[in-house]
C-alpha cells in the first residue's frame, strides 16, 4: 500500500486534479470584468464598384477605424481577434455578412489602435444586389483565454450605403 | 470442528483406524442434522466434510482422481478473478458511457477534438483540445468551426468569414478561413465546390484546454506507444493484488 508505483500514482491523480480545478477557475474569473469596447469605423473612399466576370457584384472600400479594445483583456486572455464584417440584406437571401478586415491583437497596447486600410477580403455579394444597398459595419470581437471559455461579441454600426451605379 | 482436529494429527495411523473413529463421531453430526440447523451453516458443514475428505485422500496416499480435481477446484479462487475481469470490464465501459453521454450533451459527432495543424496559431496551437457545440442556432461570421470535407476523412477547424443565407430556408453558403492561413479555404473543398453547408458542420467550439492533446498526437502518429500503454496498464490490473 506503501509502495512507489501507489504513491506516484496518487500524487499524479491529486496533480491533474488540481490542474484541471485551476483552469475551470481561471476561466470563471473572466465573467467578473467589466468590458466596455468602442470602435468607430469610417468609409473614406469607395474605390472601384464593378460586376465580376462571373457575375456578381464586387465593391473595394477604404476604411478608416478606430477601436480601443483594452477593457477586453484579462489575465486569463490570450490574443483578441477582431474583425469588421459588412452586414445587408437582399431580396434572396435574409442576411449576408461578409467579413473585410481583421486583426489578432495579442496583448493590451496594441488594443487601442487607429487604421486606414483598404479591405483586405474581397467584397463580393452573390448576385447583383449591391447597387445602392444600405448595410451596417460591424466590430466583432473574439476573447481567446489562455484556457477555458471563449467569449464573442459585437458592436453594430449602420447607416452606410453604397452608390447606386458601377463606377 | 473437533472431529477435523483428531485426523490432523494422523499422518501414520493405519487407515481402518480412522475410519472407526469416523464412525465414532458421526453420530453427533447426525444429531445436529436432525435438529435441522439453518442452511448456512449446513454449507459450511458440507465444506469442512469436503475437506475432510480429501485431506484424508492426499494423508492416505491414494491420490485417487477425485482428490485431485477437488483440490484443484479449491485452488483456482474463482471469486477474485472474476472480480478482476469485472472491475476492468466497469472501467472501459464507464468510459464509453461518459463518451457517449458528451455526444448527447453537446449534441455533437465528436465533443471534443485535438488541432492538429498550425492554421490557428496564435490562438490554437498544434496540440490543443477544442470543446464542440453543436445547437440549431444560425452559424454567423467569426464563430470557429469544426467542418468536414466531403472526401476527406480530417476534420477542419476554421473561422466562418462569409454567411450568405437564404431567406426562407434557412439555408447557409458559408465560407471559412484559417486566422494564419493567407487565402480562404476554397482551395480546401472539395472539387468545384464554392461555398459550406450546414451539414458539413460538426459543431462550434467553445472552449479550450491547452496542451492536453499531445498525448493523442503522440499516440497516433507512433502507435508502438499506445499498445505499450494498454500493454502495461493491462500487466497492472492483473497483477495487482486488489
Amino acid at each position: 500500500m506503501h509502495s512507489f508505483g501507489y504513491r506516484a500514482n496518487a500524487l499524479l491523480t491529486f496533480a491533474l486534479t488540481i490542474l484541471a480545478f485551476m483552469c475551470a477557475i481561471a476561466s470563471f474569473s473572466d465573467n467578473f470584468s467589466n468590458q466596455t469596447p468602442s470602435a468607430q469605423i469610417q468609409i473614406l473612399n469607395i474605390n472601384w464598384f464593378q460586376e465580376e466576370p462571373h457575375g456578381n457584384d464586387e465593391v473595394s472600400l477604404t476604411l478608416n477605424i478606430t477601436a480601443d479594445l483594452q477593457s477586453l483583456f484579462t489575465w486569463n486572455t490570450k490574443q483578441v481577434f477582431a474583425f469588421v464584417a459588412a452586414e445587408y440584406k437582399t431580396s434572396k437571401n435574409s442576411l449576408n455578412q461578409v467579413s473585410l478586415w481583421d486583426a489578432i491583437i495579442p496583448e493590451k497596447e496594441h488594443a487601442k489602435f487607429w487604421i486606414q486600410i483598404s479591405n483586405k477580403y474581397p467584397f463580393i455579394d452573390k448576385g447583383h444586389n449591391l447597387r445602392g444597398k444600405d448595410f451596417n459595419l460591424t466590430l466583432h470581437w473574439h476573447v481567446m483565454p489562455k484556457t477555458g471559455k471563449m467569449l464573442a461579441d459585437k458592436i453594430v454600426m449602420s447607416g452606410y450605403r453604397l452608390p447606386d451605379a458601377y463606377r | 470442528m473437533s472431529f477435523v482436529n483428531r485426523f490432523s494429527d494422523s499422518g501414520k495411523t493405519p487407515w481402518s483406524n480412522q475410519l472407526n473413529r469416523a464412525f465414532i463421531t458421526r453420530p453427533s453430526l447426525t444429531l445436529r442434522v436432525l435438529s435441522s440447523p439453518p442452511p448456512l451453516l449446513r454449507l459450511k458443514q458440507g465444506w469442512c466434510l469436503l475437506s475432510e475428505l480429501s485431506r484424508r485422500e492426499s494423508e492416505s496416499q491414494k491420490m485417487g482422481l477425485v482428490g485431485e480435481t477437488i483440490d484443484s477446484i479449491k485452488s483456482i479462487q474463482i471469486r477474485q478473478h472474476l472480480t478482476q475481469a469485472i472491475s476492468l470490464g466497469m472501467i472501459v465501459t464507464s468510459a464509453l458511457i461518459i463518451w457517449k453521454a458528451l455526444m448527447c450533451v453537446t449534441g455533437s459527432e465528436s465533443p471534443v477534438v485535438v488541432v492538429l495543424s498550425g492554421s490557428m496559431e496564435p490562438g490554437f496551437k498544434r496540440g490543443d483540445i477544442l470543446f464542440l457545440h453543436m445547437s440549431k442556432d444560425p452559424i454567423r461570421a467569426g464563430e470557429i468551426v469544426v467542418f468536414n470535407v466531403d472526401g476527406r476523412d480530417i476534420p477542419i477547424v476554421h473561422r466562418v468569414i462569409k454567411v450568405h443565407e437564404r431567406e426562407n430556408t434557412g439555408e447557409v453558403d458559408v465560407l471559412t478561413k484559417g486566422d494564419n492561413n493567407y487565402g480562404d479555404d476554397r482551395l480546401l473543398y472539395a472539387e468545384g465546390q464554392q461555398w459550406l453547408h450546414r451539414h458539413h458542420i460538426m459543431g462550434r467550439a467553445v472552449g479550450f484546454l491547452p496542451y492536453v492533446g499531445w498525448v493523442t498526437i503522440i499516440m497516433t502518429e507512433k502507435p508502438i506507444i499506445k499498445y505499450i500503454l494498454i500493454g502495461a496498464l493491462g500487466l497492472l490490473v492483473i497483477t495487482s493484488k486488489d
